[in-house]
């Protein structure tokens, strides 16, 4: 019944019904995957200032221990992923293909790779300034994509009032099952998490947002939640991007997050289900965000797999563990399918935000030839958030950067809906991005 | 097992598309053609085929000598100037010689596609300025409608086809008058079941109203075309049809008759949902096609001219940018009000 309705809530419009491609992964228990040999940690791995590394080259490390510490409040805190030495501190190749500041560390293969940290204090004692301090120095950042730390939502402005926490369990990026598989099999932690939230926060009421293609999330969930704890999951509609914010309190609450505001300032804090377990985790047992959960599949790898991958294992590792990738392979991407960062090189490390590694064969990846906007209007009609993404396109190509803003090219989310339905092949939202970033430079040139 | 580094290509995402292409779309509307086109050479014969290929030839010959010589396999391959041709050569009279539909056909390309920039540039619909310029340069000749022989005297062509070019055509003693010509000067109906099997004098392919109306729901299933287009222009159509017709039956056509008679069918469902020259925003095509609707009835029923569906377009066609501009739609948080 409740699917049902579900189905006929208005949601958000717009948006495109791309082919799930869970199959794969969806049921697939979770696996660990051993350690290895060599850990590379990028420094800045997150909006906001890069963390400042604390450690020095040659040094010993134990599995969890403090790398490096948050550079800023926009900044976390790094731990390290295994027992071992630090090898060297310097410039490597970052996931997206840019070089930057990275930790490099030998394990120690003798080590048991027991974690020992101290645990944190009940968090029920907690201010919800020690709370965030906390959470900042767990390391957590937003794992739905964007990298935002965790604390940094929780600190709230002054005399914002919280009514309403949501976990975002949509998952709509095709291949992922990362969150379905967190949701399935550690409801536990999701609930508690959702519970040091709520009551910090001092919300009115938690809910748990899951598209409907994850029923066996959605009743798990359900069997889970205590009859006196004011948390409700929500069923929603499959369709791309639900799982972006803003669309997201739109299907849910039906309000809709005024352009230039942060949900916060309506009330409202959303994180992924992934943020909330992992916050669980760290006030459970103090284990800081180190090991991250990932989506292994796509058509260019033998034996897809849902993993849990320490920080810093390198992508060619976890290609190997599940039987390496397809001779024809031409693209391996982090992230979905839809908005992730193509890897440059195997030796490129897992971070934060890897929720999972994609393998493309050539022919999955094949650019179709372009053709001129015949002018459809599909990518109009895909666009969630109402832009004209045809007009963006038109003016990038003849890089009007600053004509676009008029067009709200500021808005754009970058959710790929556009380039998806273009029947003529055009790469609207990359001509987009290389606008916005352009625009950004110039902007922060200005200040 | 070791891993290699496969040769990667670091593309940018999204690296998932829907499996609909341009030139896919393009032949879907061939395909879509098909049945009223065939209908079309049952009734006028080989002489029907002959103009209809003289068109596409004039339309492809121009496209590929004056594309520039790295775009030319491109242009040609996304089969729009295929479809231009076929439209222009379904809108042209049974009988038109042969060298007009030609040069029709590079009209269209040229005047109407290339000069803009081509594909997606245009303003107009290439295949209605192919027509509109041979409405204007050879009134006659695109006026003077042959009856059908039917598929009995197939290889009979008409005297006037095989005019030579340049020169005029001299016609057959027997001419028929069209549906709406018979309406607009001599207040007489045609049975609407001959109108929708296409058994009436008129263009080659505009007749059967049955065929073109189940070519635009096979493209609308495949989302080839907008179905708000037709909808609101056949619905204006009637609406204000019907209101005159109430009015004064005698003196005005019925909303039926007005449907299916004339070229608004093929012009409602094949042309004016052209996409390079309709309106990118739904509400854009609503408001265009309630505009050519309205444009329709005052030609037909006001105007001189007993056909108006080819100027309605075409007005149209001008308002485009202009009703993109104002039915552009209000960006999702933008203007809302916040305490
Ligand atoms: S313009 Fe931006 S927000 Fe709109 S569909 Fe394209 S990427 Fe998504
Ligand atoms: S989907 Fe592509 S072809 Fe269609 S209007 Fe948008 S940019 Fe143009």
């Amino acid at each position: 019944m409740n699917a049902l309705a579900a189905l006929f809530k208005r949601g958000f419009s717009h948006g495109i019904h791309p082919d799930e491609l869970k199959d794969q992964t969806h049921a697939l228990p979770t696996q660990r995957m051993p350690f290895v040999e060599r850990y590379t940690l990028p420094v800045h791995q997150h909006l906001g200032a890069p963390p400042r590394p604390v450690v020095a080259a040659g040094q010993r490390v134990q599995r969890g221990q403090l790398v490096a510490e948050p550079g800023a409040f926009v900044s976390t805190a790094l731990h390290s992923p295994v027992t071992g030495w630090v090898r060297a501190i310097g410039p490597r190749r970052f996931p997206g293909g840019r070089y930057e500041q990275a930790i490099e560390i030998e394990a120690d293969r003798y080590a048991s790779q027991r974690l020992r940290v101290e645990s944190p204090p009940d968090w029920r004692s907690l201010s919800l300034e020690d709370f965030v301090s906390l959470v900042q120095h767990s390391g957590i950042v937003g794992l739905g994509g964007a990298s935002l730390p965790a604390h940094v939502k929780y600190s709230l402005r002054e005399g914002v009032k919280i009514k309403t926490l949501i976990a975002n369990g949509a998952e709509c990026e095709p291949y992922l099952t990362n969150d379905h598989r967190i949701m399935v099999e550690q409801p536990e932690a999701l609930l508690r998490g959702i519970e040091i939230l709520h009551t910090l926060l001092g919300a009115e009421e938690s809910i748990i947002g899951i598209e409907l293609n994850k029923p066996d999330a959605i009743e798990t969930l359900r069997a889970h939640i205590r009859s006196d704890q004011p948390i409700r999951v929500v069923p929603l509609r499959v369709k791309y991007p639900q799982g972006d914010s803003k669309m997201m309190i739109k299907s849910i609450l039906d309000v809709e997050v005024p352009a230039g505001l942060h949900a916060a300032d309506l009330g409202i804090i959303m994180n992924n289900v992934s943020t909330v377990a992992a916050i669980a985790d760290y006030f459970a047992s103090g284990m800081p965000y180190i090991d991250r959960m990932v989506t292994v599949s796509g058509p260019g790898i033998e034996y897809p797999a849902n993993l849990v991958v320490p920080l810093g294992t390198p992508v060619r590792e976890v290609l190997r563990f599940c039987g390496g990738v397809r001779e024809d392979t031409r693209e391996v991407v982090m992230g979905g399918p839809m908005m992730g960062t193509p890897v440059a090189s195997l030796d490129e490390p897992v971070i934060k935000s890897s929720s999972g590694l994609l393998a493309f064969t050539a022919e999955h990846i094949a650019r179709p030839t372009e053709y001129p906007c015949i002018r459809c209007g599909r990518c109009v009609e895909a666009c969630p958030y109402f832009l004209n993404p045809a007009r963006l396109a038109k003016l990038a190509r003849a890089r009007l950067y600053d004509e676009m803003k008029a067009f709200q090219v500021m808005e754009c989310v970058e959710c790929g809906s556009c380039t998806y339905s273009c029947p003529s092949g055009i790469p609207i939202v990359q001509m987009i991005r290389t606008a916005k970033n352009t625009l950004w430079a110039k902007k922060s040139k200005a200040e | 097992m070791n891993v290699t580094d496969p040769r990667l290509l670091v593309q940018p995402s999204p690296l998932l598309k829907q499996r609909m292409r341009t030139d896919q779309a393009m032949r879907d509307v061939l395909y879509a053609l098909l049945p009223a086109t065939l209908a079309g050479l049952w009734y006028f014969g080989l002489a029907a085929l002959l103009v209809i290929l003289s068109s596409i030839a004039g339309a492809l010959i121009t496209e590929w000598v004056f594309s520039p010589a790295q775009a030319r396999s491109a242009r040609l391959l996304d089969s729009s100037g295929l479809l231009t041709g076929l439209l222009l050569g379904l809108t042209l009279p049974p009988a038109l010689p042969l060298w007009m539909a030609f040069i029709g056909g590079a009209v269209a390309i040229g005047l109407g596609k290339l000069v803009w920039g081509g594909l997606g540039y245009n303003l107009f619909n290439p295949s209605l300025v192919g027509r509109a310029f041979l409405g204007a340069t050879f009134p006659i000749a695109m006026t003077t409608w042959s009856p059908g022989a039917g598929p009995a005297d197939f290889f009979q062509v008409y005297e006037s086809t095989l005019t030579p070019p340049f020169m005029q055509a001299s016609y057959d003693a027997v001419t028929a008058a069209t549906p709406l010509g018979l309406m607009k000067f001599e207040y007489q109906s045609t049975p609407l079941w001959d109108l929708v099997i296409g058994k009436t004098s008129g263009c080659i392919g505009e007749t059967s109203g049955l065929l073109l109306i189940l070519g635009g729901v096979y493209l609308a299933f495949r989302r080839g075309l907008d179905w708000r287009m037709p909808v609101s222009i056949l619905a204006s159509v009637l609406l204000f049809t019907g209101a005159l017709y109430l009015l004064d039956p005698a003196k005005y056509p019925g909303p039926l008759f007005s449907l299916f008679s004339g070229g608004l069918l093929i012009g409602a469902i094949y042309m004016a949902t052209d996409p390079v020259t309709s309106p990118l925003t739904p509400r854009g095509t609503w408001i265009f096609g309630v505009g050519v609707g309205l444009l329709v009835v005052l030609i037909r029923v006001f105007g001189g001219f007993p056909e108006g569906v080819m100027y309605a377009i075409l007005l149209m066609n001008s308002a485009t940018p202009l009703i993109d501009r104002y039915t552009q739609s209000r960006v999702f948080g933008k203007g809302i009000k916040t305490e």
